[in-house]
């Protein structure tokens, strides 16, 4: 179970990126996080896994501090957090695969992996991983020849080397055209069904959020102003998230 | 509607052009600039000679045919009527208008049969057998030339003297002359220093690119205590690994008197030690290992170290060894034995140095983290108090050792002045920053050493290689070894700095998502960093090559070897056909050709 207490982010500058944000997320839960651009999702999912440092509040994941953790710890800790990032975040020069084995790195002997060595059933991992979203076949092109569709794909299957209890999912399917959208958001949806991964996916559309969301939090200027069930967020709620002027589509 | 043009600003529009020129008068003035030299008919005379030979590069040459034609002449004309046998005419002959004549008189000079083409001096040859030169002929394609030439002034002669026509001709294939043969050396010899420089330097710039690029840089941040044990740790490691590399050297000495001791060292050494890594370092850890197994591996590492230590040393000695018997046998290929010998000999001189970086990268590291781990434990009050001690200890350590350098450079031998008076400072500045700083809080250090690194090699870079060769001279001797290993330095520099622009401009993306999986810093760096700059590496490194090239032209003025150093005598010499030869077919010339 993760616990997040009074997470508060203030950037250098003094944006207030977060502010006091407080809540649960039980294992085998699907969370979506909803709220307009700059409303602090991309922060609060990046406090989580600590590549933004908070600076207050409390982070307790099988409770364990995360915040409290050191540099080596959290190290560690990251291994089980798997992140999707809507610009997929590939190594664009590198293969296919070895983007996906890149998951790994947390756990393989680090002189080894400076060589591009990796035990072999990391490598049986990576094409098991890669035959699950579909990508077996694209193995050992470079990853930028790849379509966006395919590249996120090399995403979902990077963070599942890492064998995740969480997976942060950052705007997944943003820069993804509706089908593509419904089909990587399909697998993450069989990961956190068939896998019991806790799934964090920040979303735009509140038809995805409807479609595979177990529960939905929302953001405004980094204060949480929603917690419950998808079905919950009616016209009153909506324009509480997104503003007076707000419209509903879709 | 059109602006008011006011006073103000036009008496400012005037000013301004006043003042550009003003500075203009100066520039003149400062550069002396003279046109009337340049309309001087000396200095033209100079220059289209200079031009011209410059234009007539000294590469090839034919082997020449040299034939005299003589006629008999009069100077002055004698009392009596002398007669001059008719020439021969199957052979090349010539004939003048008159057959004596006064001083200065001009005469009208024919010449028939000569070897179409040729061409050459003619002279005027006294009794006394002086040589004074009258004119130059070429013969047409009928072997025919005419031309005014003027008597020279001499002393009156009863006898006939002579007047001669050397013919030219130039026979058989051309060929490459002495200097062709010589800059080609020089060329090879520039392209190879300039190979040498590049590589040195690459190898050496990129690691110290990555600590020069910011976004690198910026999020290494360290506790106060973590950073004073690391700056205690390095000097430590680095004497105690100078130490070590002494004590294996001297313990393994009978192993080294010994060829067969050395070769099985050689061999069995390396096996071991991959053995030894493979334990300690197991290929996959899915949770976190016990102390006492850390502390195994730890030791594990350590020996594998000194066995690499061991082996690393053999082999230097044993390709030493091995290359000097190599070079008789090989014959024509005997610097391959060489290299193998000198490859040996860089090995032994520098394998002191990689230990005692590791010994203080090592011991480094181990503070560093004992560090971050006393921050990360201990209550604030404790971690103030061993931050307030650890911070004046390592300032001390730190102002003594620069103390000590300053002190090699202008040998000032006062230890109170070099050592006390620094470390006192030094322990006061950490004591300082111990007080001011929040006991945990992390430190910038990156960036500290990122502008400590940009600083150093801004300095080196606007140091003129020129310089660095006169001092690697004195070091190593004149020739092209001092050139390369200054080009090397300069390279260095220069390389760094566009690397690290380069790691600074990649996408921050694929950085983010490594860090996530849990790699570790080197890890990032490997698999986010690396591929994105190989491209600019690449092309950065060629660049570089090709400055190289050019800049091992001028080093050669500095003693520096290579093609500058034909070209700064020849220089000197006046020689310019010769100098030409060795600018027309610039070594970059060549390289771009081959390239």
């Amino acid at each position: 179970m993760l616990e997040i207490k009074n997470l508060t982010k203030i950037y250098e500058g003094g944006v207030k990126a977060l502010d006091k944000v407080s809540f649960n997320v039980e294992k085998w839960e699907f969370l979506a996080v909803i709220g307009l651009s700059g409303s602090g999702k991309s922060t609060l999912l990046r406090c989580i896994n600590r590549l933004v440092e908070p600076t207050e509040g409390q982070i307790l994941w099988n409770g364990v501090d995360l915040t409290k953790a050191s540099q080596d710890e959290m190290r560690h800790i990251r291994r089980k957090i798997g992140m999707v990032f809507q610009q997929f975040n590939l190594v664009s020069r590198s293969k296919v695969i070895t983007n996906v084995l890149a998951g790994r790195l947390g756990y393989v002997n680090p002189v080894m992996s400076l060589f591009n060595r990796f035990p072999q059933e990391d490598l049986k991992m990576a094409l098991k991983e890669m035959d699950r979203v579909g990508i077996a076949n694209q193995a050992y092109k470079r990853a930028d020849e790849l379509s966006g569709g395919q590249q996120q794909r090399v995403g979902i299957a990077r963070a599942m080397m890492q064998d995740p209890e969480i997976i942060l999912a950052d705007e997944p399917v943003a820069s993804l055209d509706p089908v593509l959208a419904h089909s990587i958001m399909q697998y993450l949806e069989k990961i956190n069904s068939e896998e019991g991964v806790m799934v964090i996916c920040s979303l735009h559309f509140l038809d995805l959020v409807h479609r595979y969301a177990d529960r939905a939090i929302a953001l405004n200027e980094g204060k949480l102003m929603f917690d419950g069930s998808p079905k919950d967020i009616d016209d009153v709620k909506f324009k509480e998230i997104y503003g007076k002027e707000a419209e509903r589509i879709g | 509607m059109k602006a008011p043009r006011t006073l103000l600003k036009s008496i400012g529009i005037g000013v301004a052009v006043i003042v550009i020129l003003v500075v203009y008068a100066y520039g003149f003035r400062v550069t002396k600039v003279n046109f009337k030299e340049t309309r001087s008919e000396d200095r033209l005379i100079v220059l289209a000679r200079i031009l011209r030979a410059l234009a007539h590069p000294d590469i090839i040459e034919y082997e020449q045919e040299e034939t005299d034609v003589y006629l008999p002449f009069f100077l002055p004309c004698p009392e009596v009527e002398v007669v001059i046998q008719k020439p021969d005419k199957s052979r090349p002959y010539l004939t003048s208008s008159v057959s004596c004549g006064d001083s200065k008189e001009t005469i009208f000079l024919e010449g028939f049969n000569f070897e179409p083409g040729s061409k050459g001096p003619i002279n005027f040859i006294t009794a006394s057998d002086v040589k004074l030169q009258l004119g130059n002929f070429e013969a047409d394609s009928e072997g025919h030339f005419q031309l005014d030439i003027r008597l020279p002034t001499r002393q009156p002669v009863a006898e006939a003297q002579t007047i001669r026509a050397t013919a030219r001709v130039n026979v058989g294939a051309p060929k490459f002359t002495e200097t062709a043969k010589a800059t080609w050396d020089k060329i090879i010899e520039t392209i190879f220093l300039a190979l040498l420089a590049t590589t040195i330097g690459t190898a050496l710039a990129i690691p110290v690119s990555f600590l020069a690029a910011r976004n690198l840089m910026t999020e290494v941040k360290s506790s106060l205590t973590s950073i004073a044990f690391t700056i205690i740790g390095w000097p430590l490691g680095i004497f105690f690994g100078y130490w070590a590399n002494r004590l294996i050297s001297e313990w393994s000495s009978p192993i080294a008197s010994h060829l067969i001791g050395t070769i099985a060292t050689v061999i069995v050494a390396p096996i071991l030690a991959y053995m030894l890594i493979r334990w300690a370092l197991p290929q996959e850890e899915l949770g976190v290992p016990k102390k006492t197994l850390q502390a195994a591996r730890m030791i594990t590492l350590a020996l594998s170290v000194v066995i690499m230590i061991l082996m690393l040393q053999q082999a230097a000695l044993l390709a030493f060894k091995l290359g000097q018997v190599l070079i008789d046998p090989l014959g024509p290929f005997g610097f391959l034995g060489n290299f193998v010998s000198q490859l040996g000999d860089v090995i032994q001189i520098i394998t002191p140095l990689i230990v005692a970086l590791i010994g203080g990268g090592a011991l480094g590291s181990i503070t560093s983290t004992f560090g971050q781990n006393i921050s990360d434990r201990l209550a604030g009050n404790t971690v103030k108090i061993i931050n307030l001690i650890s911070a004046a200890a390592a300032g001390a350590l730190l102002f003594a050792l620069i103390g000590a350098v300053i002190n090699w450079f202008y040998q000032i031998d006062n230890p109170a002045a070099i050592y006390y008076w620094p470390a006192g400072m030094g322990a006061l500045i950490g004591l300082i920053l111990a007080l001011m700083s929040t006991a945990k809080d992390p430190l910038p250090i990156g960036i500290t050493v990122y502008f400590i690194m940009r600083t150093i090699l801004n300095a080196i870079r606007s140091v003129e290689p020129l310089v660095m060769v006169i001092v690697f001279v004195a070091w190593v001797g004149i020739g092209p070894f001092a050139g390369a290993l200054a080009l090397s330095l300069h390279t260095i520099a220069a390389l760094a700095k566009l690397y690290s622009e380069q790691v600074e401009s990649i996408l921050p993306g694929p950085l983010e998502a490594i860090t996530a999986t849990g790699a570790n810093r080197l890890q990032t760096i490997m698999y986010a960093v690396v591929p994105q700059i190989i491209p600019p590496y690449i092309s950065f490194t060629m660049y570089r090559w090709d400055i190289n090239v050019r800049m091992s032209t001028i080093i050669g003025f500095a003693g520096g070897g290579g093609i500058g150093f034909l070209l700064q005598q020849n220089i000197n010499l006046l020689a310019y056909r010769a100098a030409s030869a060795q600018m027309s077919p610039s070594p970059l010339l060549w390289l771009q050709w081959i390239m």
